[in-house]
């Protein structure tokens, strides 16, 4: 622009002269018709306004004198004027309307007002992350976790360390719950029949439907209720706030009760506890003591409220370094292939009822009075074998029954390690977590099948006037026999609470958004009973409200936010000297005869909330509202204050330290507040005798599972997880009528490769053609893909719950088949009496990795996974010598031996690089702890920003993931061995992928990272192709969203975002590596080992991924990298990566060798 | 007339070739029968079908380039393991039609095998076209095609040179440099032909076009001097790139170590093999064209068999690179190179495989009997099947080395989707454009040179006067 003025002033001096010279004495005549003509054109500027002013610019540059401004260089009389800077300012003043006009002609923007922070809150520094603790639930259980927020937006998930159900790390549902609370699709308005409508709309109707009599008549004549008629639906609970505040409604409205339907809770193990102990209990386990673990059909390493504090404790008991001679034993004894059953040492495929009478063998051992059961001669031997092996590790065995079993054989596994000692060495009890199960007035019954089942019936009965379904989504997975939407239709006040506007908010009268658990204020329990306070690190983003708001909104205090709920309740807790605060229970028959009356009466009493009203609005941070942030991140996080040996009566200082640490600690003992412990009142009774064993049925048998990613339905929206690959199958974004290939083969399923049924592979990449079969079960039919899994149990088919959805938004909507449609109110878990039968067409389903192409022996030869049996290790640590033949020279293999040694080995053209000084930043992951959970690759799509991409180009083979985790089988197919190996990038030293591309987008940094560099890549996939790992990534199209407003607020700020036509992948989280650099480099001191954890080290629950400097001889990197196990992946490429494996170890029964 | 009852160009020669000019043609007949096709005014109506056709495949593949550039190159069926697939086989396919017009016009020339003057012209404007085809493919299959020029090395503000271990920037120099010199090749060839055309045309614009592309050419000896260094020159400077050319695209994978791809072999494997499908593309344009301009008379039956021959020859060497490359699987003995041969013969792609052999391999053994080389709908036929089998050759070399590769848990699978056909088919009828254009607007053989074949042009120093 300078330039320009430079080169044009000269001529303007020059134009100025000639004026001056030619031109006469400026005449005020001239100056002033000038004048009034600029008025008028300005006039005319600012008669026009917005739109309308781009055509009237035409017709004003017709006017002659606006042509004579235009086209002249200066206007006439311009060197008249004897003020310079009255030219200018005319030009200033054409300039800025003209530019005005334009502006206007724009679409108006809304006055936003960006307000920085008038007083910067002490711990928020810009661009650094705070961590707060707070706890994410499933099925109503906690999982303490901290929540990174970036200046006010949570952006990612980390375990709590100090939590009992988290120890750190996490399972794939809290990584996920991120994108929950962005997604899009979430229901943003509470709307009354389809109409957006208002809070206090809700409030006034909520109250008025327990003042208004029952209107209509019952169907059937039966007599109407007379009042109140209020019934909750819940899913479980373990909130004691929530608890309390249902107990405090239930008992303040005549006629209401509280319903509790969980479609994959775990009634089985409470009802089981029942029959064991007369009374309902909680089992703990400890399997980091126990020698010998039994597991009846318990899939507990991924299912469950403690599964990521037990595959800690499995992990543990197994680890195999510094010449540790023992290792536990898992027996897993299944009805379809579960992680559980892919670690264990011995695995014994069985159709679902034959648990049962496997279970009553096994108890027949330790004289455990059950009814005996007939099984099998191949049973027969590994009952022995197990009986044995338990007997000789008693008190240091479990015997573990699972959830869908029925709850005889909890009953019986109770009585198993009673007789065995295991009580209170590695099993311990408690009272129930779960609300509702300490015989609790106007609650339904205790199973929860049965207490949907009551509502039914109450509703066909007349007696349910209103309806408050908090949370859950019944329509969708109500037991298929009771005909849960009839039902529901006839209640008068439909009210639900959900986070999306799902199957049931359509048939319901009044759609409340939920808060998601980071918007919100709650409690909940943890497995052990252990308390967490959820703390909100967002305001609702959508005005979501909770469960607590919802039924104040029942109360006289309808206003109440659930911040003053939750911190009421807890003031009540700690006032009465930390004793839990039971809710006034008051008398049924006094409540009916309030009829009609104002329940005020009963919600005066209640106090849940602390008497000021004052306006405490929530604040956007959590910071603000009297939570302590932590700011350093989770791994370097301050220890617990154990010096504060009570609270002085300070409630503030209380509160302000179960915030900090995530869960409630007692002063008194410094133990987490929670249920009480009591084992030692837990014996066995005599009630297993009297449960007649269960008939073992004939032909077909059906199981229910919650799907291993999108567990009952509930997260069918949530792209991440319905992209991440189930684990075994790898199936992505579908379920499937899983069954064995032998199954599949009598049925005349599938395609036969090598003699056995396999799934048929499609031409387009991950994409397999698969048969549909119609799964009849009790007249109910559906339509299935099928997928055969080798490992499964014959004549068995396993169906994930939580697919096929029809109203799960824009990512979940339509995917797989509604396995609830079939499933009965009798037989939730499985049941026998299925019929198949094959459908016409076939189907295109997604997995991830083509497994019925790998055989044992490719896989041997290939030298991929290294495992030997506990046996071999103990002989020969560095493992057998079979796979030699696999090596392209004949030289013995490079394992355990240092890197130099290889380069002798390899020599290679390049030269070599020095990485002796400084950070040389590697990996190892323990095959023997990795149980294949999928964590890490949903930690690390959250951590680094990859884009979900959808079932079509899943199907062809362009999943983003940076991180995949392989499964490859050993051995035959009707169970085989199965091992997990996560494959990340592997940063070679000698990096194929570098050497071959043309724009160097891909380099080696000083500290042996294979860097990416996005911004120069050109997207040529040269390096993919080169790349014998195949963990390149590229974004064949426009993967990622930039527009939805919301998952702007999800992304990771410190990781680029990539959009099309480049290639991406794994940087060993190079972010975190450069924090914490940057950090170490502030104090002077290097970066101490354990302070930088990748996102995958940092989630997973086994402790298997290892990351940290090799040039520390200390850190456990390096001492990983020295154990005899330790392997490369392709060590014959001599890519020298910095990723390096250690070998499963299997410690297998040697009676049960075949 | 037998062809070797005469022999119109050697007379030393005791045993006499046949013909590669038929009998009784002038210095005039020969300049009329050549220009007249480009001069005349009526233009055939199958011209205008062919040239339809081509155009409209042409622009099929504009309107995929429009798609994919603002799309992106998920439209095609590339995936995970299978990172190249169409652009890569059609690139390298294209590059080796590319091979023929320059091994013709320069190793011939240097080689004095006069046969190569009436076929030479239209084999380098194949070359050209096939080279702009081929030029497509690589720039756009990057991911971002508007920056491809990084692959230049050119001084920038960012400072960064390219990465010059990449063959993929050998790529970039090796295509270029053959473009460029085969573009100026042939268009220094032209030169004296585009004077003729500028002399003989009737109208104006004709003659302004001519006369400039003509560049003042006056048929003076010092131009003719001048000329004949220059070519001479040229087809110097060409010879090495015919090898040098697919030497280095076969570095694309050579210089990988994806079993497959990872072979010594790699480099004469692939320039025999693109001179085979180079001489197969020349076939495959010269049989109908001699048929439907009539030019029975310049393009004998003597340049259908010695091409004939060289396809058999060249493939033979194609042969044997199957062969080395399944023996060397089989005797590197590591698992990788033997399960990759393996899966070629049996696995998902076997049927592409066993169709490669077939056509590069079995069909062309047809051509060592005489009746089959002087059967023309036959040699048709055959160069349309080596023109087959050198596509299906790349195919089975990228896709089914890529899809299954190191780990079993990455393998894949790979099939084209409806862009990657228009793309495909799309060069084609690009090509085909191009060469409707060519035939219609430039003499498609060289006037000049094929006037030297006349027994007339032979003056009392044999030798002076070869080119």
């Amino acid at each position: 622009m300078s330039e320009i003025v430079q080169l044009k002033s000269p001529k303007k001096n020059q134009a100025t002269i000639k004026h001056d010279t030619q031109a006469t004495q400026p005449s005020p005549q001239n100056l002033q018709s000038y004048a009034a003509r600029l008025d008028s054109i300005r006039k005319q500027l600012a008669a026009k306004k917005g739109r309308d002013y781009w055509r009237s610019l035409e017709e004003l540059a017709d006017t002659k004198e606006f042509q004579e401004l235009m086209h002249r260089e200066f206007p006439d009389n311009a060197s008249e004027w004897n003020d310079p800077t009255g030219r200018r300012k005319f030009l200033k003043l054409m300039g800025a309307s003209l530019a005005l006009a334009g502006f206007t002609a724009c679409t108006k923007q809304p006055t936003e007002y960006i307000a920085p922070y008038v007083q910067q809150p002490e711990a928020v520094v810009l661009g650094k992350a705070l961590y707060f603790a707070t706890a994410t639930t499933l099925n109503g259980y906690a999982m303490g976790v901290l929540a990174e927020s970036h200046e006010g937006r949570p952006t990612k998930i980390e375990g709590n360390p100090d939590h009992p159900a988290s120890l750190g790390a996490t399972d794939i549902f809290s990584q996920a719950s991120i994108l929950g609370l962005y997604d899009p699709d979430r229901s943003q308005t509470l709307t009354h029949l389809g109409d957006v409508a208002t809070w206090p709309d809700f409030v006034a109707a909520a109250r008025a439907s327990l003042k208004a009599p029952a209107s209509q008549a019952a169907p059937g004549g039966q007599p109407q209720s007379t009042a109140g008629g209020l019934r909750i639906l819940t899913e479980n609970i373990t909130s004691p706030t929530l608890a309390y505040q249902i107990q405090l409604l239930i008992n303040s409205v005549p006629n209401s009760k509280w319903h509790r339907y969980e479609p994959a809770g775990s009634d089985n193990a409470i009802e089981g506890a029942r029959l064991a102990f007369g009374r309902a209990a909680n089992a703990i386990y400890d399997f980091s003591k126990a020698d010998v673990v039994v597991s009846l059909d318990a899939d507990f390493l991924s299912c469950g409220p403690a599964s990521v504090a037990y595959a800690r404790q499995f992990a543990d008991r197994r680890r195999l370094e510094e010449g540790k001679t023992t290792m536990s034993r898992l027996y897993v004894i299944e009805s379809t292939v579960t992680s559980t059953g892919a670690v264990a040492d011995n695995r014994l495929p069985v159709k679902p009822s034959e648990v049962e009478s496997f279970a009553r063998a096994l108890a027949a051992n330790f004289g455990v009075g059950v009814q005996p059961s007939p099984i099998n001669d191949a049973h027969r031997r590994w009952v022995d074998a197990i009986a044995k092996d338990l007997k000789a590790h008693g008190g240091a065995s479990i015997v573990i029954a699972g959830d869908a079993q029925p709850p005889i054989v909890h009953a019986i596994a109770h009585a198993i390690n009673e007789k065995l000692g295991n009580v209170g060495k590695t099993v311990r009890f408690t009272n129930p977590i779960e609300a509702g199960f300490g015989g609790e007035a106007g609650v339904s019954s205790q199973l929860q099948a049965h207490t949907i089942q009551e509502l039914v019936n109450d509703i066909n009965a007349g007696l349910v006037d209103t309806l408050v379904i908090l949370g859950g989504n019944p329509v969708y997975n109500a037991p298929a026999d009771l005909n849960f939407i009839e039902a529901l239709k006839k209640v008068r006040l439909r009210v639900h609470l959900s986070h999306y506007q799902d199957e049931t908010s359509e048939l319901c009268h009044w759609h409340i958004p939920e808060a998601h658990y980071l918007e919100s204020w709650s409690d909940a329990r943890a497995y052990d009973g252990t308390i967490s306070i959820i703390q909100p690190l967002i305001a609702p983003i959508y005005s979501g409200k909770t469960a607590h708001e919802v039924l104040a909104a029942f109360t006289d205090q309808p206003s109440q936010t659930s911040y003053q709920i939750v911190q009421g309740y807890w003031r009540k807790y700690f006032d009465g000297g930390f004793k839990e605060p039971a809710p006034p229970s008051t008398a049924q028959s006094s409540s009916q005869a309030a009829t009609g009356q104002s329940p005020a009466s009963a919600s005066q009493t209640s106090g849940a909330a602390p008497a000021s009203q004052t306006n405490t609005s929530r604040t956007s941070t959590a910071s603000q509202s009297g939570s302590a942030p932590t700011t350093s991140p989770p791994q370097q996080k301050a220890p617990v204050d154990t010096t504060a040996k009570g609270y002085e009566g300070d409630f503030n200082k209380f509160w302000r330290k179960a915030l900090h640490d995530g869960f409630i600690t007692k002063p008194s003992d410094n133990s987490r507040a929670g249920t009480e412990q009591s084992s030692a009142s837990f014996a066995v009774g005599q009630g297993l005798a009297s449960v007649a064993s269960a008939q073992a049925s004939e032909g077909l048998e059906i199981v229910f599972r919650p799907d291993p990613t999108i567990h009952d339905g509930r997260f069918a929206n949530n792209g991440w997880l319905q992209e991440a690959p189930k684990p075994i199958t790898t199936l992505v974004w579908d379920n499937a009528a899983i069954m064995s290939p032998a199954t599949a083969a009598r049925l005349g399923l599938g395609t036969t490769s090598n003699g056995i049924a396999t799934n048929k592979l499609g031409y387009i990449g991950g994409e397999f053609v698969v048969d549909q079969v119609d799964l009849t079960l009790d007249g109910r039919t559906v339509r299935a893909p099928v997928w055969i899994q080798p490992g499964h149990p014959d004549d068995t088919v396993t169906v994930y719950l939580g697919h096929g959805r029809t109203r799960a938004g824009r990512v979940g909507t339509g995917q797989g088949f509604n396995a609830y449609a079939i499933r009965p109110s009798t037989a939730q878990w499985f049941a026998g009496g299925l019929q198949i039968a094959k459908a016409p067409g076939s189907y295109s389903i997604v997995a991830t990795q083509l497994h019925h192409l790998i055989n044992a022996e490719e896989v041997g030869v290939r030298d991929i996974i290294r495992s030997s049996t506990f046996e071999e290790y103990l002989r020969n640590p560095g493992g057998e010598e079979t796979n030699a033949g696999a090596a392209h020279e004949a030289e013995a293999k490079p394992t355990g031996k240092t890197k130099a040694l290889v380069s002798e080995q390899h020599p290679s053209l390049y030269p070599e690089d020095d990485y002796s000084q400084g950070y040389r930043w590697g990996m190892t992951i323990d095959l023997n702890a990795c149980i294949g959970c999928h964590a890490c690759i949903v930690a690390c799509q959250s951590e680094n920003n990859i884009p979900v991409i959808g079932k079509e180009q899943m199907a062809r083979r362009r999943g983003m993931h940076w991180l995949r985790v392989d499964a490859y089988f050993k051995g035959n197919p009707t169970n085989p061995e199965t091992y997990f190996q996560p494959v990340p990038c592997q940063q070679c030293e000698k990096a194929p992928c570098e050497v071959v591309c043309p724009v160097a987008a891909t380099v080696h940094s000083a500290e042996g990272l294979n860097d990416m560099v996005y911004n120069r890549c050109v997207g040529t996939r040269y390096c993919s192709n080169n790349c014998p790992y195949k963990v390149r990534r590229f974004n064949f199209l426009l993967y990622q969203d930039f527009y939805t407003a919301s998952l702007k607020m999800l992304r990771n700020p410190e990781v680029s975002v990539r959009s099309r036509g480049v290639m991406e992948k794994c940087t060993y989280c190079v972010q975190r590596i450069q924090e914490a650099k940057i950090e170490a480099e502030k104090q002077n001191r290097p970066v101490q080992d354990g302070e930088i954890v990748t996102a995958c080290a940092a989630v997973c629950p086994t402790k298997a991924v290892v990351f940290g400097n090799i040039n520390d001889p200390n850190s456990e990197v390096a001492r990983l990298k020295q154990q005899p196990r330790n392997y490369s992946l392709l060590d014959l490429l001599n890519t020298q990566p910095r990723t390096t494996y250690l070998a499963a170890v299997r410690n297998p029964n040697p009676e049960l060798q075949e | 007339m037998p062809d070797d009852l005469r022999d119109s160009t050697q007379s030393d020669l005791t045993i006499t070739p046949p013909a590669v000019i038929e009998p009784g043609h002038t210095f005039a007949s020969v300049t009329d029968k050549i220009s007249t096709i480009v001069l005349t005014r009526r233009t055939p109506m199958w011209w205008f079908i062919g040239a339809g056709i081509s155009f409209l495949f042409a622009m099929i593949l504009f309107y995929t380039i429009g798609y994919l550039v603002l799309t992106g190159i998920g439209i095609w069926g590339n995936n995970m393991p299978v990172m190249w697939a169409f652009d890569i086989i059609n690139f390298v396919w294209w590059i080796g039609i590319g091979h023929a017009g320059t091994l013709i016009s320069a190793i011939l020339l240097l080689l004095r095998q006069q046969w190569r003057t009436s076929i030479n012209r239209f084999a380098e404007a194949m070359t050209l076209f096939a080279v702009a085809c081929a030029g497509l493919f690589p720039l756009l299959h990057t991911g971002r095609p508007w920056l491809a020029y990084w692959l230049f090395p050119y001084p920038n503000t960012m400072g960064v040179w390219p990465q010059f271990r990449s063959p993929l920037i050998w790529d970039v120099f090796a295509v270029s440099t053959y473009a460029t010199v085969s573009a100026l090749f042939w268009y220094v060839g032209l030169i004296p032909d585009l004077a003729t055309l500028r002399d003989r045309a009737k109208r104006l614009g004709a003659k302004k076009i001519y006369g400039l592309l003509a560049m003042g050419w006056r048929g003076s000896a010092r131009h003719w001097a001048r000329y004949e260094v220059a070519y001479l020159l040229l087809a110097g400077l060409a010879t090495p790139l015919v090898v040098s050319v697919h030497t280095v695209v076969s570095f694309d994978f050579a210089v990988a170590q994806l079993p497959g791809w990872h072979a010594t072999i790699f480099p004469p494997y692939f320039v025999a093999g693109a001179i085979y499908s180079g001489f197969a593309m020349v076939l495959t344009l010269a049989i109908p064209l001699r048929k439907f301009y009539g030019l029975e008379d310049f393009i004998t039956m003597r340049h259908l068999k010695n091409m004939a021959k060289v396809m058999l020859a060249t493939g033979l060497i194609v042969g044997y690179g199957y062969m080395m490359e399944a023996f060397m699987g089989w005797y590197s003995a590591n698992t990788f190179e033997q399960y990759l041969v393996y899966n070629r013969m049996t696995g998902p792609y076997a049927v592409f495989y066993w169709s490669l052999i077939a056509c590069n391999i079995l069909i062309p053994q047809l051509l060592w009997s005489r009746r089959v080389r002087n059967n023309v709908p036959l040699l048709f036929v055959i160069s349309i099947v080596v023109n087959i089998g050198m596509w299906l050759e790349r195919f089975v070399i990228i896709v089914t080395s890529l899809h299954r590769d190191f780990l079993p848990s990455s393998w894949g699978m790979y099939q084209p989707t409806i862009w990657d056909w228009s793309m495909f088919l799309g060069t084609i009828g690009l090509f085909l454009s191009l060469m409707f254009l060519f035939i219609r607007f430039l003499p498609m053989i060289s006037i000049f040179e094929v006037r030297t074949l006349l027994p007339q042009s032979k003056v009392s120093e044999p030798g002076t006067n070869e080119a």
